[in-house]
């Protein structure tokens, strides 16, 4: 059972940290980085089945394959900033969090800008002008 | 899984080692090298840790089909 290895290595990376924090707390941060990417590492793998079935899905709804490509970068972009925001957050450092959760919302807004102007652009097309 | 908890388990030896030879050259009055084995042991956790996070830029990558 995956989770049963996801969360004993959970808790002995936390045990780890606290015997590590006194003497060298920058070891203790490394220690909560490389358990944050081993936890991601595995949930990516079962991530990207799913994104396959959703890719297959849009292509046998023939749906255009820029929105599905869109979607599944937007969908990296927010995997990727929250995991920046948490990694800095435990480190203390909640201002660099936040600035780094900030940039991924404006990534993510960079991104759907196609997607907004085709949606407004057929609202406009079914006004009969 | 389980090569990671041993890699963790590594990086703790790492971390204590460092600090008690911190401390022990400390003690023997010898400064400069005990900054010296704190700053080793710090860059050979980083090398691993920056391996640890290519790996995972990579996989995401792969998954999330960036091409930009």
């Amino acid at each position: 059972m995956e989770i049963i290895q996801i969360v004993s290595l959970g808790i002995v990376t936390s045990l780890l940290v606290l015997v590590v924090k006194e003497q060298r707390p920058s070891f203790a941060f490394f220690l909560i980085l490389l358990a944050g990417i081993f936890i991601f590492l595995t949930v990516i793998k079962h991530v990207s089945e799913i994104l396959n079935l959703i890719q297959y899905l849009g292509a046998r709804a023939n749906i255009n394959g820029m929105y599905i490509e869109t979607i599944l970068q937007i969908i990296g972009i927010a995997y990727l900033a929250e995991f920046g925001a948490h990694i800095t957050r435990d480190a203390g450092l909640a201002s660099v969090a936040a600035k780094i959760e900030l940039a991924g919302k404006v990534l993510i807004l960079v991104l759907a800008v196609p997607i907004l102007t085709a949606v407004i652009e057929t609202i406009i097309g079914f006004i009969p002008a | 899984m389980l090569g990671d908890a041993s890699v963790l388990f590594q990086i703790a030896g790492i971390g204590i080692i460092v600090a008690m030879i911190h401390t022990i050259l400390k003690q023997m009055g010898k400064e400069e090298y005990a900054q010296f084995a704190s700053l080793v042991g710090f860059i050979i956790v980083l090398i691993f840790v920056i391996n640890g996070i290519s790996d995972l830029f990579q996989e995401i990558k792969s998954v999330f089909l960036f091409q930009g």
